[in-house]
């Protein structure tokens, strides 16, 4: 690696783009293809829906009582008592937009990528997809395909799930813990909140899916070199799934419009 | 039929195949021998599509593969079964999913029948009671049983072997060379054998073919091989240490 010159590395990076690039059209090529799996992917709604659930839960409790706490000082601190109640469509609106999708994004890629990538390298490694391929069964129709769509539409529904978790806890920690107006806050909340602001999240999560599956997916094809490969594999899938999100997080909040009114 | 014609393929600056050429008749059983390392996986794996040559042509019934789209492909590997060294079951699968996989996704058969092949091919290599097992439930010589049931369960036409005497006892073996001659004798299965086991070369190849250093050094009936005037041949099929193949 050492050796490798800046123009060797730019050229691996722009393969390994490609390579994902033609694996994303492969998938879309067999998106609509017989046979469809729909076993798997009721699997794999479930594996990555049901399953992420409590991790979500707890991601999404903690990530709305922190940003409640924090908010509620800084109200508290530099603009004075009362102004708290302004909290509300601050945390709501910080959560729905960015930080759940964000949070609840990294992970996915931790428990879900990660398994897709071991899950898919053991069974390059031990002939598998080979071996479906012999059977006349596409590996990308039944391995890539189906995972993809989960990811694509189980993500905004966790990411759905957490926003609500997220607010409850950032309203229970104001309202309840340091009784801030009940009414107030829900009414700033209310006023300054569009449901704009929660689709620009959900949006972000159909994306951040797609990417988390289809970069466990070829992390798992191209794994090498038994259990170690297998580990390599689960290992950068986290890593490059993580660095996408926080990428594409920045660019996806600058293209979507801020609000439907255009503002 | 099967033609390979001046098949090359690489892995880095290691040239595997350089320059096969074979041909394997319909209805023929063909035995590949050659040295552990030698390619002859690499050989089966393109006759499959499963890799593509760097250079060279595959024709199977006179349709030219190396050059077929996914779909392409597809359609004409469904003509073949093959049996993976380490058998490649799917682990998530029973023995009964695994051998049923092919046969629920790509025939037109009813549930019924499914079933009722399945525990025929199961019965034919003497698991009929493993069908509700899990792979790692499973001894090695099990699991390459199940994959060769699951392999041979939707009948293809053309069945291929990787070393399928590998890791099971020897009467296991021998029975699963009489599988292969009965398989051969009642449904016409054209098959290539790769091994390295030369008891079971001659008990099951109407002709038997060596592969060293990348290329197809001899092809000839079992008795032809037997009485070969090569030395690198007669080395390795008497498997002795002494003779012109240094790099073991």
């Amino acid at each position: 690696m050492a050796n490798l010159s800046p123009n060797a590395l730019l050229l691996g990076a722009f393969e390994q783009l490609g390579a994902v690039g033609v694996l994303f059209f492969k998938m879309l090529k067999n998106l609509f293809r017989r046979p469809r799996e729909h076993q798997i992917l009721l699997q794999q709604l479930e594996e990555i829906g049901v399953r992420s659930l409590p991790v979500v839960s707890l991601t999404a409790a903690f990530g709305g009582l922190v940003f409640g706490f924090q908010t509620y000082t800084g109200f508290h601190r530099y603009i004075g008592p009362g102004s708290e109640t302004f909290a509300g469509p601050i945390i709501t609106l910080g959560l729905a937009k960015e930080l759940i999708p964000i949070l609840v994004g990294l992970m996915i890629a931790g428990r879900v990528g990660s398994s897709i990538a071991a899950e898919i390298g053991t069974m390059k490694i031990t002939e598998q997809i080979d071996a479906l391929h012999s059977l006349g069964a596409n590996p990308i129709r039944y391995l890539v395909v189906p995972r993809t769509l989960a990811a694509f539409f189980m993500l905004p529904c966790l990411v759905l799930y957490g926003d609500i978790i997220g607010i409850i806890c950032g309203y229970f920690y104001n309202v309840v813990l340091m009784g801030v107006n009940r009414v107030m806050y829900v009414q700033n909340t209310l006023m300054y909140l569009e449901i704009w602001d929660v689709a620009t999240g959900l949006i972000k999560s159909c994306v951040f899916g797609v990417v988390i599956a289809i970069v466990g997916c070829w992390q798992g094809m191209e794994t090498e070199g038994g259990a170690e490969g297998v580990g390599r594999a689960t290992t950068r899938t986290v890593v490059i799934s993580s660095i996408s999100i926080l990428i594409l997080n920045f660019f996806i909040s600058k293209l979507l419009p801020a609000s439907l009114q255009g503002g | 039929m099967i033609r390979i014609i001046d098949l090359h393929k690489s892995f880095g600056s290691k040239e595997v195949l350089r320059g096969v050429s074979l041909t394997i008749e319909k209805g023929e059983t063909m035995v590949v021998i050659g040295q552990s390392g030698s390619g002859k996986s690499v050989l089966i794996k393109h006759l499959i599509g499963l890799l593509k040559p760097d250079s060279g042509e595959i024709y199977i019934d006179d349709v030219e593969i190396t050059r077929l789209d996914d779909d392409e492909l597809m359609r004409v590997t469904r003509k073949f079964g093959l049996l993976f060294q380490g058998a490649a079951l799917f682990d998530s699968m029973t023995v009964a999913e695994n051998v049923r996989f092919g046969l629920e996704r790509y025939t037109r058969l009813s549930e019924e029948e499914i079933c009722k092949r399945a525990a025929e091919s199961l019965a034919l290599v003497g698991l009929n009671e493993a069908e509700c097992l899990m792979p790692f439930e499973l001894s090695g010589g099990m699991k390459k049983r199940v994959g060769l049931a699951r392999a041979i369960a939707y009948r293809p036409e053309i069945m291929l072997y990787d070393e399928p005497s590998t890791g099971i006892d020897p009467i296991r073996a021998d029975a699963i060379n009489d599988l292969i001659n009965k398989l051969k004798n009642d449904l016409g299965i054209t098959s290539v054998v790769i091994t390295h086991d030369m008891v079971s070369s001659y008990k099951i190849a109407d002709r038997i073919a060596m592969l060293y250093d990348g290329e197809i050094i001899e092809v000839g009936t079992p008795e032809q091989i037997r009485h070969s005037k090569s030395a690198i041949i007669q080395q390795f099929i008497h498997g002795q240490a002494e003779g012109p193949i240094k790099d073991w």
